[in-house]
């Protein structure tokens, strides 16, 4: 490899321009005669509209148009669609109601949106918008997914009686009813997985623009996958069809999967720059934020693991109630189901599951995939699980984990995953020694000398990334498919641009990707320039989510690059008169192998654009396209261990110590993994102690602002101990299985575990606040 | 925010003047660390702003002996960073330092957060405990008379802070418990000891502002040490309950704290 090739600490080369100040984000996007929206948004969390008067808005100073539902479906926009169809057990499918871009008939949560104001400022939109008057009926609301499913519960969607989306079903029943019959021991534990806002920096934004002499339009907008809002906004909502429109993600502030999906607002800015005649550009405040954007998690489930007198697993019960909020956002149905129940297995060998989940509406806001999506929710089950299990066994909870380690593999698990490689062990002992954790007795004893309860938890988790096999995704009712493109442009000078379907939104892709062309000729980084998130430069691509960049997307750069090579040896050997197999490409030079003939990498590069002396019938330049679909997901797996210690007088956690010991395969840059690793570590840790949504009865977002809504600070957050062990996948050429969620995934049983260690009662629920934690105390001392 | 005029004056009765002149829906600003984003979120809507920041009268520290003068327009980072203060009331300069984050302290005045008095505030539970004197354009007022309920002070309209002075107790600290949210105290205490006594400020906790608790008071008096006030009871009817923190559980951050506050009096 070069330094700057495969495996090395290379500095960002995106950080100068973002440290600067000078990156460029949708709400930095200017264009002449642009003009300012706001949206008009429901203040009830369910009601009917009987009559918006816009009369008196219409009349203030700088107001150019106000827009409404009625008119935009007359104009044939369509409604907002689920991309993933997952079936009941009984075999129908699930009960979408209808969701459009405005409402006209019915509200269903607080922040929907009725009716857009275009105007010559934001804040004259904005104050147009407070005077839209619309006449609303109030209906009785219901924002907890168990209350929903209730008899006489408020109901939100004739499409869903009952409020019930699917009653969708995984495993062999029989089977685990079987195995839980022989059972010696069976732990079962109600749990909670707290609703979270996901919170990027950057605020989502959208600016449209509509071209009436090409009758062409151009949509900026904060994307994790601007090629995919692209299809469906021409496919399924009709804004245009796709040639005529072209999607732009420029720099894109952290996404968390909350800017996968394709919102009202981008639709409604583009649609109501045609009407409204002028460019439109909406920018999220943060209230909006909390209120718009889709949340994550907020699931209620049962568990129940069936143990033999050996203590090995027997058989795994799960019953989930998962809360999809008002309406089914982009990929919604896949999270509580195909994204969770699948890793249910866990790290260990478990010969029955059975998973049940029902997908439930409520008056809140739209629920879907958020860092680790399912993932987090399965990890949690089995890992709190796992240890309650341990501890009512008065068993150690690192050996009970040992045992049931899957072994050998492949493993093909109950619940669909094939896992193809692993090595559990390794990363539970690599954890273990980091953690100290055979010192933790005398560390709890001399915490206890200063009146400190100090407890210890783990997690070992897996996750499925590299979304993923197309074929495999469509069978189980994806709208799309999951491979990812790229296109490597040399130039004839030698450096090279990089196209990518991928999108970063702070991930570092600009440097990593470029890793790939630096391990591979042996270029500098700075030759290289990676290019995404336009649709009129890149080609179709599937975006960044479910850790995939690495695997896929650069799977398929490997592609590319695999061609570009070998058409550079071609020519090489050609001008050289040598054999094309003892051409080798390294340090930026282009050599006949065990010889001085050699050419630069740019003379190369130059002869293929200049003609002059290619083989015969070579076709002249050096631009080469690959897909690359994967061929299994992967699984990136870990332990994390974390210690903490309790104030016993009011409850407030510390975390000590957070050990995270992680399987990601190969890993490019170990820096910018580090980096996802703790960025995930303080959203897990966030969830665990921190982050709660909180709604009240008449369904108002009473933690819509950072004054109520508990964001982890630095200060929180210990400095963690991370390390790698390095078990390559099997499942596509560079042995990559993504890094992206692990931390958000695994970390919060382990904080959860630890604090019940500390406190000596299990009884505790996300996010463990200091007054949960001293009640939880008070109950059992 | 809404439409709104911005006033700049250089001096007291400019600025008095000005907020005469503007009537009713004027508002002084003075670090607008809670007016700007109410105003941000569209729940305050004055038509003009006078800002205070730029009024002589209202700046400087003075300490004369044992005796400490803060103008209200002085910020929280000169005040925990002003050396007299921290020799004399080391308390104090700790309580400034642990307001907000640093932009806050920075534009945030003392004169504003007084006149605010915010439930959730730090200066008002030290000036109760230190039995401190507000001073105004037209008069002064003893803090117990002052900080009347939740955001309720004794100032008439259109009255401006003009300072804050206290004599340094013998021993005093402040013990702050963060929401894990806002990072407002959700109970702050500010101890003071005094040949004649102790005094127990208390913000963040009570239902209607910050407070004096006199259980604590009596207790520590008698023996000013953390376990004095270990078998007082506070009562939960008093406290606040809200999303963040039941009554019962602040009524027992009120003792946790109040010990903490008395633990740290001694080591300052």
């Amino acid at each position: 490899m070069g330094v700057e090739g495969i495996g090395a600490k290379v500095l960002r080369k995106e950080d100068r321009r973002f440290i600067t100040g000078r990156g460029r984000y949708v709400d930095d996007m200017s264009v002449p005669g642009m003009k300012y929206a706001a949206f008009v948004r429901s203040p009830h969390a369910h009601a009917k509209i009987n009559g918006i008067d816009t009369s008196a808005a219409e009349a203030m100073p700088g107001v150019i148009g106000i827009l409404n539902g009625q008119q935009l479906q007359g104009d044939g926009i369509g409604n907002l669609i689920c991309g993933w169809a997952v079936n009941s057990k009984d075999g129908t499918p699930m009960k979408m109601g209808a969701w459009p871009a405005l409402a006209s008939q019915t509200v269903r949560y607080v922040g929907q949106a009725v009716a857009i104001v275009v105007a010559d400022t934001q804040a004259k939109a904005r104050d147009a918008a407070e005077a839209v008057v619309i006449d609303y009926e109030e209906l009785p609301v219901v924002t907890k997914a168990v209350e929903a499913l209730k008899d006489g519960a408020p109901q939100l969607h004739p499409e869903a009686p009952g409020n019930l989306i699917f009653d969708w079903e995984l495993g062999d029943k029989a089977a685990t009813d079987e195995a839980f019959s022989k059972a010696a021991h069976v732990t079962k534990l109600h749990i909670h997985n707290n609703r979270l806002v996901p919170n990027p920096m950057e605020p989502r934004a959208a600016l449209g623009l509509y071209d009436p002499a090409e009758d062409h339009y151009t949509c900026w907008t904060t994307s994790q996958n601007p090629h995919v809002a692209r299809l469906v906004m021409s496919a399924f909502y009709n804004v245009a069809p796709e040639h005529k429109l072209r999607v732009i993600a420029p720099d894109v502030g952290g996404g968390f999967g909350s800017k996968i999906y394709i919102y009202p607002e981008e639709i409604v800015c583009l649609w109501a720059s045609k009407r409204t005649g002028v460019p439109v550009k909406w920018t999220s405040d943060r209230t909006e934020a909390f209120l718009t954007d889709a949340h994550g998690r907020d699931h209620e489930t049962d568990v129940e693991l069936a143990l033999d007198a050996d203590n090995r697993i027997l058989g795994l019960k799960v019953e989930t109630t998962a809360n999809l909020g008002a309406y089914m956002s982009l990929f919604s149905s896949s999270v509580p189901t195909y994204l969770y129940a699948t890793l249910l297995s866990g790290q260990y060998d478990i010969p029955a599951i059975h998973a049940n989940v029902k997908a439930v509406y409520t008056n809140t806001v739209p629920v879907d995939a958020y860092r680790g999506a399912g993932r987090p929710e399965a990890t949690y089950v089995i890992e709190r699980t796992m240890e309650t299990a341990a501890r009512e066994l008065g068993i150690s909870p690192a050996e009970f984990r040992r045992k049931n380690f899957i072994r050998s593999f492949p493993h093909q698990t109950p619940v669909i995953m094939n896992y193809d490689a692993g090595d559990f062990e390794a990363c539970l002992n690599a954890g273990m020694e980091a953690a100290d954790v055979s010192g933790f007795e005398g560390r709890r004893a001399e915490a206890k000398s200063r009146g400190k309860l100090r407890g210890l938890g783990m997690s070992c988790y897996i996750e499925a990334c590299g979304i993923a096999p197309s074929k495999a995704v469509g069978s189980l009712g994806a709208g799309v498919g999951l491979w990812e493109s790229a296109e490597v442009r040399v130039n004839p000078v030698g450096t090279i641009e990089i196209l990518t379907g991928s999108h970063s939104h702070g991930q570092g892709h600009e440097t990593t990707f470029a890793q790939l062309v630096a391990e591979r000729f042996g270029l500098p980084v700075d030759n290289v320039q990676v290019i995404h998130g336009d649709t009129d430069k890149v080609q179709f691509g599937m975006g960044t989510y479910g850790s995939r960049s690495g695997a896929v997307g650069m799977s398929a750069i490997h592609k590319a690059l695999d061609k570009v090579e070998a058409k550079a040896k071609k020519i090489a050997a050609h001008v050289l008169e040598a054999d094309e197999g003892d051409i080798v490409i390294e340090n930026g030079e282009v050599k006949v192998a065990g010889t001085d003939k050699k050419l630069g990498w740019h003379e190369v590069c130059l002869g293929a654009y200049t003609g002059h002396n290619l083989p015969d019938g070579m076709e002249p330049g050096l631009k080469e396209g690959a897909f690359y679909d994967p061929t299994n997901f992967t699984f990136p797996a870990g332990c994390y261990i974390c210690e903490v210690e309790v104030d016993p007088e009011t409850g407030t956690t510390e975390i000590i110590q957070f050990v995270a010991a992680d399987d990601f395969g190969r890993v490019i840059n170990p820096m910018i993994v580090e980096g996802q690793v703790h960025g995930g570590l303080a959203q897990g840790i966030g969830q665990a102690i921190l982050e709660s949504t909180h709604y009240d009865d008449s369904g108002q977002l009473t933690t819509a602002s950072y004054m109520d809504y508990a964001m982890p600070r630095a200060w929180d957050l210990p400095n963690f101990k991370v390390s790698t062990t390095e078990t390559l996948c099997p499942g596509n050429p560079l042995g990559m299985k993504g890094c992206g969620e692990a931390g958000a995934i695994g970390s919060p049983p382990a904080v959860i575990n630890a604090i019940t260690d500390a406190i000596g009662n299990n009884d505790l629920t996300m996010p463990a606040t200091p007054e949960k934690v001293w009640k939880a105390l008070n109950a059992v001392r | 925010m809404y439409e709104t005029s911005y006033h700049r004056p250089s001096s007291l009765a400019e600025a008095t003047q000005l907020a005469a002149e503007k009537g009713d829906e004027a508002k002084y600003l003075s670090g607008g660390m809670t007016l700007i984003p109410t105003m941000k979120q569209r729940l305050a809507a004055p038509e003009a702003l006078i800002d205070l920041r730029h009024v002589g009268e209202l700046k400087g520290i003075s300490v004369n002996g044992r005796s400490i003068r803060i103008g209200g327009g002085t910020t929280h980072a000169e005040v925990a960073t002003n050396e007299e203060i921290k020799s004399v009331c080391p308390g104090f300069a700790a309580l400034a330092g642990l307001i907000g984050d640093p932009a806050v302290r920075h534009m945030g005045t003392v004169g504003g957060s007084v006149a605010n008095f915010d439930p959730a505030a730090d200066y008002p539970a030290a000036l109760l405990a230190l039995g401190g004197t507000i001073h105004t354009d037209k008069r002064e007022i003893p803090a117990d008379e002052f900080f009347q309920g939740l955001f309720e002070t004794a100032l008439d309209e259109g009255e401006i802070v003009t300072a804050v002075s206290f004599d340094a107790p013998d021993q005093c600290a402040y013990e702050k418990f963060r929401n894990p949210a806002s990072r407002y105290a959700m109970c702050g205490v500010f101890v003071a000891k005094r040949a004649d006594g102790v005094k127990v400020g208390v913000t963040g906790a009570g239902a209607s502002g910050a407070f004096r608790w006199s259980d604590g008071e009596q207790a520590l008096s008698g023996n000013f040490a953390p376990e004095a006030v270990d078998g007082l009871t506070v009562p939960e009817g008093d406290m606040v309950s809200d999303i963040h923190g039941s009554s019962a559980y602040r009524a027992n951050l009120v003792k946790v704290v109040t010990k903490r506050a008395v633990k740290k009096a001694h080591s300052h």
